[in-house]
């Protein structure tokens, strides 16, 4: 468990610098990649709800402190997040192979419409059709397709649960 | 997670009354060498992308450029000759100038500056930059480089300070065009892409035509609101000009000088006179 937390307090660190330093300056037909987020849903829905939220916590403290942002705001969305999509990894995700691409893709315009609603609510600007209508599309696609790679160095680190169970369960009879 | 939803909320509400200050600057500082190395590994990158860009771009900009080449050449002449009479009559009126742009030295303290991180946000079109309030920085200062405005400096900590882009939607700065000062109007963003400017305020009579030099116009000098950026800096050309009988102003789109996504460094102008705080 301590491994599974050291493994993805430093991937989603890397995750954050990535995107500070690089994604966010790569805009795609006016969209750019989240990558935090998408590592983030990955995670989460190998490593279950409580690890996913706590993830998120980190992730977005990282971010917000990295573009000097309001601090808890990326952190809030985050969260909510992580513990969402661990639990469906808990529970109806379990050996589908459609779960990370349907996670990645309902998160991204929640979290999008998650970020308008918190801008608005703090009385910050909050163009609601350059979010929605050009940049979300263009973002949906290169989440998704960035879904496979992250997802496949997410299996490769955090195995699934399930595996590891099985072999402890080995039991030697006569 | 509800104890973490707790926290972040506990956060956001003391991060935006401004006591999380300390604590934000110490995480900055701690961060600041993973971000300078991150962007050092990644500039390589954003050059081959924005080499593969300017080559795909390069002949169509060569026929503007030339085009632009020979009607400057024709401005040259007029100017020189312009600012010469302009020098003599200003001695003559013994004329007290507003900060100018053109006066950096006399006026600014100029601190060049690398980026360190880019906007991650639809949001907040801000940069982080690796120099804060060591160097001098303070809250609204200027930010441009050496195409043009970028913004303003909207929060200092020791090191490292945020910078706000002219493309946020809460941006905005008094501007006008180059040869004719009398059009003011302000620039702000416009809806579209996230670097679409728009000159807004410009009554339909002035005129305006596509390909005009549009720059900040500064404020009179020992007026009561005073503007934040000096007057001449460039903001970009008029790409678009429109009327329309259901709006009071003339519509006119900005194509802006700075390539507000690539940005890798940035010049701070910290006034030797800071602007008085008003409430």
């Amino acid at each position: 468990m301590i491994g599974d937390a050291v493994k993805a307090g430093l991937l989603l660190f890397a995750a954050v610098l990535v995107q500070t330093g690089i994604f966010s300056a790569l805009t795609v037909f006016g969209g750019s990649i989240d990558l935090p987020l998408v590592t983030l849903l990955c995670i989460s829905l190998l490593r279950g709800s409580i690890f996913g939220a706590v993830a998120g916590f980190w992730a977005g403290l990282l971010l917000d402190t990295a573009t000097l942002g309001t601090l808890g705001f990326t952190s809030l969305l985050l969260t909510v997040s992580g513990f969402w999509i661990g639990r469906y990894g808990e529970t109806t995700a379990r050996d589908r192979a459609h779960a990370p691409f349907l996670s990645v893709g309902v998160v991204t315009i929640l979290y999008a419409l998650g970020s308008l609603a918190l801008h608005f609510f703090l009385g910050e600007p909050a163009p609601a059709r350059a979010v929605l209508v050009d940049t979300l599309p263009p973002e949906l696609a290169l989440n998704l397709l960035l879904t496979v790679p992250v997802y496949a160095l997410c299996r490769r680190l955090f195995p699934p649960a399930e595996l590891s169970d099985r072999v402890r369960e080995v039991r030697l009879l006569g | 997670m509800g104890v973490l939803v707790l926290l972040a909320l506990v956060l956001i509400t003391v991060s935006f009354r401004g006591s999380a200050d300390g604590v934000q600057s110490f995480g900055a500082t701690v961060l600041r060498p993973f971000e300078v190395g991150a962007e050092r590994v990644a500039r390589p990158f954003r050059d081959a992308a924005g080499w593969t860009h300017d080559v795909l771009n390069a002949k169509s900009q060569n026929k503007k450029l030339e085009r632009q080449v020979t009607q400057l050449q024709q401005q040259v002449v007029a100017s020189q000759s312009a600012v010469q009479e302009n020098a003599d009559l200003k001695r003559q009126l013994a004329y007290v100038d507003s900060p100018s742009f053109q006066k950096l030295a006399r006026d600014y303290d100029v601190v060049a500056t690398r980026v360190i991180s880019q906007p991650t946000s639809r949001f907040e079109q801000s940069i982080v930059i690796a120099a804060g309030r060591s160097q001098g920085l303070r809250v609204r200062d200027p930010v441009v480089t050496a195409k043009g405005l970028v913004g303003q400096v909207t929060k200092v900590f020791s090191r490292v300070a945020r910078v706000t882009l002219l493309t946020d939607p809460g941006s905005a700065a008094s501007a006008s065009v180059l040869t004719d000062p009398s059009t003011i109007g302000v620039v702000q963003h416009g809806q579209g892409s996230e670097e679409t400017l728009v000159l807004d305020r410009v009554p339909k009579a002035k005129p305006v035509r596509d390909g005009d030099v549009i720059v900040t116009s500064g404020s009179p000098a020992g007026g009561e609101l005073p503007s934040l950026y000096p007057r001449g800096i460039q903001i970009g050309l008029v790409s678009s000009t429109g009327d329309s009988d259901t709006e009071p102003f003339k519509q006119i789109q900005i194509d802006p000088s700075v390539d507000y996504s690539s940005l890798q460094s940035v010049l701070v102008l910290v006034p030797k006179q800071p602007l008085p705080i008003r409430p």
